[in-house]
């Protein structure tokens, strides 16, 4: 765990994310600039780390409703903009970029910050990136494969030699700089389903896994099959962290986060995926056994120890600004997750 | 409320001549209804290569947009080689997975004999099923010697229709009356 600059005997670690998305407040149907987005993203980075937050990250999609294409830059901002909170992608879209390219960017974030980067690298679940970035949506997986490999090999090895489909060899290669340990943790980003997380476990790097909505124990068997596939690629899952990502709010009662999210979320899938999150799935992710963490403070405790208990996992990140929610909301999110939530899921998931 | 009549072939006139009738029957039973009539022929939908419907351009783009806007859509499809045609399997691969969840789905199968007249319980309403529609049970069956001259002859074809209609607008007002009352209880 130390190569990923995770310290279990800590527990859990608490992070935010944002898909970096630029939507009209349902509400009042009003959208704030793009400029005023962005700088409050880096705003409530600086806020997270004043409230003891260990992580977070800023994710790249490529069409409308988003605003953070260019999250490397935003990501410098930030390590500038902040002292000791880790920062990274979530995700970087490795099939889409060159993977020499995205390397000098983090390894400077990395710099700047102090050796606080990290990369989670995704496969893109919106695919506009793809036209936009003169990509074929048919390499789709292999454009993945090949390019994180590549992404991979640049973080272990300071001098690269390589030959692959997409790009031209690397003969004797520098990439510069190195980070300031010299390597960054890297992290494979999946959906939802087993087989993507099977996937991650071959090649035996962490796992990010993407858990919105829906029992937790169905993310528990793509959780197993991750670890079960490192070990018979002769990896030792003990040294493999994995986090979980998902929706998040709180407030004094269950029902008043409901209330205050289902508008952003419902619209903004809307708007993003072209379906709304259904009324009736919502409704039964209060229920301690769903995996989204929207409910009373006391609520969303209760759940994140229960997947902690289940997942046994090393980090959780939240996502509580999708859909045009008003930068208030974000604030209060950020005062209970500082006095109440990490402190009670600090003293009951380090190692006594 | 919005209904969509999805004519399923490029080719063809029965499936159509269906679909004109099934127009004229929703206006003569009430005018709350917006109903758009999607003929498959008239539009230049291009192969599903796995991307959001969202990200589509052009006729494709508005063919998926308006059927997700929809409340009800009546399905009329002819039988080709055993089976619906691809441009209607192309419709539902456009489609996300669970495009049709609190959306009422009816059909109407056209064919030249009554070969394969259980094609749209074996093969259709699994499709429907598992994209979440709320199927109604009844459809359609309407063979070649229902049709003389682009007209259907046979008035218990003609009767089944209105009450096929019936039956998808009574249906959808009540799941969205259901729909609307249990969202009440959620208080969200």
């Amino acid at each position: 765990m130390e190569k990923y600059r995770i310290d279990p005997n800590k527990g859990l670690e608490f992070g935010l994310y944002t898909l970096g998305d630029h939507i009209p407040n349902p509400l009042t149907q009003e959208r704030i600039p793009a400029q005023q987005r962005i700088k409050e993203i880096i705003e409530l980075a600086q806020l997270a780390e004043e409230a003891g937050i260990d992580f977070f990250s800023v994710g790249e999609s490529h069409q409308d409703y988003f605003t953070t294409q260019a999250h490397s830059v935003v990501l410098g901002a930030i390590a500038q903009a902040t002292n000791k909170i880790k920062i990274a992608s979530s995700s970087t879209i490795i099939s889409t970029l060159d993977p020499v390219r995205v390397y000098e960017d983090f390894a400077t974030i990395d710099l700047i910050s102090d050796g606080r980067a990290e990369i989670i690298a995704g496969r893109a679940s919106r695919v506009g990136v793809f036209d936009l970035l003169g990509y074929d949506l048919h390499d789709y997986e292999e454009l993945f494969e090949e390019k994180f490999e590549l992404l991979l090999k640049i973080n272990e090895e300071e001098i690269v030699n390589w030959e692959g489909q997409f790009r031209k060899p690397l003969t004797n290669a520098k990439v510069l700089p190195r980070p300031k340990d010299g390597s960054i943790p890297i992290w494979r980003a999946v959906g939802g389903p087993p087989a993507s997380a099977i996937k991650a476990g071959y090649a035996g790097v962490p796992m990010f896994i993407a858990t919105l909505g829906g029992p937790a124990t169905s993310f528990k068997y793509s959780i197993d099959a991750y670890r079960e596939a490192a070990r018979n690629n002769g990896h030792n899952p003990d040294e493999l962290p994995i986090s979980t990502a998902g929706f998040f709010h709180v407030a004094k009662t269950t029902q008043q986060a409901q209330q205050e999210t289902y508008p952003y979320i419902n619209e903004g899938m809307k708007l993003t995926n072209g379906r709304g999150y259904p009324k009736q799935h919502f409704a039964q992710g209060a229920d301690l056994r769903d995996v989204m963490n929207i409910g009373s403070v006391d609520q969303v405790i209760e759940k994140i120890l229960y997947q902690h208990e289940l997942f046994g996992h090393q980090r959780y990140i939240a996502q509580m600004d999708f859909g045009g929610v008003p930068f208030e909301q974000l604030k209060r999110n950020i005062e209970y997750i500082a006095t109440d939530i990490l402190p009670a899921i600090r003293k009951h998931t380090k190692v006594k | 409320m919005n209904v969509v009549a999805l004519s399923g072939s490029a080719i063809g006139t029965k499936t159509k001549t269906a679909l004109n009738y099934v127009i004229k029957s929703v206006e003569n039973l009430t005018e709350e209804i917006d109903l758009t009539l999607i003929d498959l022929a008239d539009y230049d939908v291009q192969f599903s290569d796995g991307r959001n419907y969202l990200e589509y351009e052009g006729d494709t783009k508005y063919v998926t947009e308006t059927l997700m806007n929809a409340d009800a859509i009546i399905i009329g499809t002819p039988i080709f080689q055993a089976s619906i045609p691809a441009t209607l399997k192309n419709i539902f691969d456009l489609l996300p997975e669970k495009a049709f969840e609190n959306k009422v789905v009816s059909l109407i199968v056209t064919a030249g004999s009554a070969k394969h007249y259980l094609m749209a319980e074996l093969q259709l309403k699994p499709i429907l099923t598992y994209m979440k529609a709320h199927v109604v049970s009844d459809y359609v069956f309407i063979e070649e010697k229902d049709f003389h001259r682009k007209e259907i002859i046979n008035d218990d074809i003609l009767f089944r229709i209105d009450r096929l209609v019936e039956d998808t607008i009574d249906i959808m007002k009540t799941y969205a009356k259901i729909r609307e009352e249990r969202e009440a209880d959620y208080g969200f």
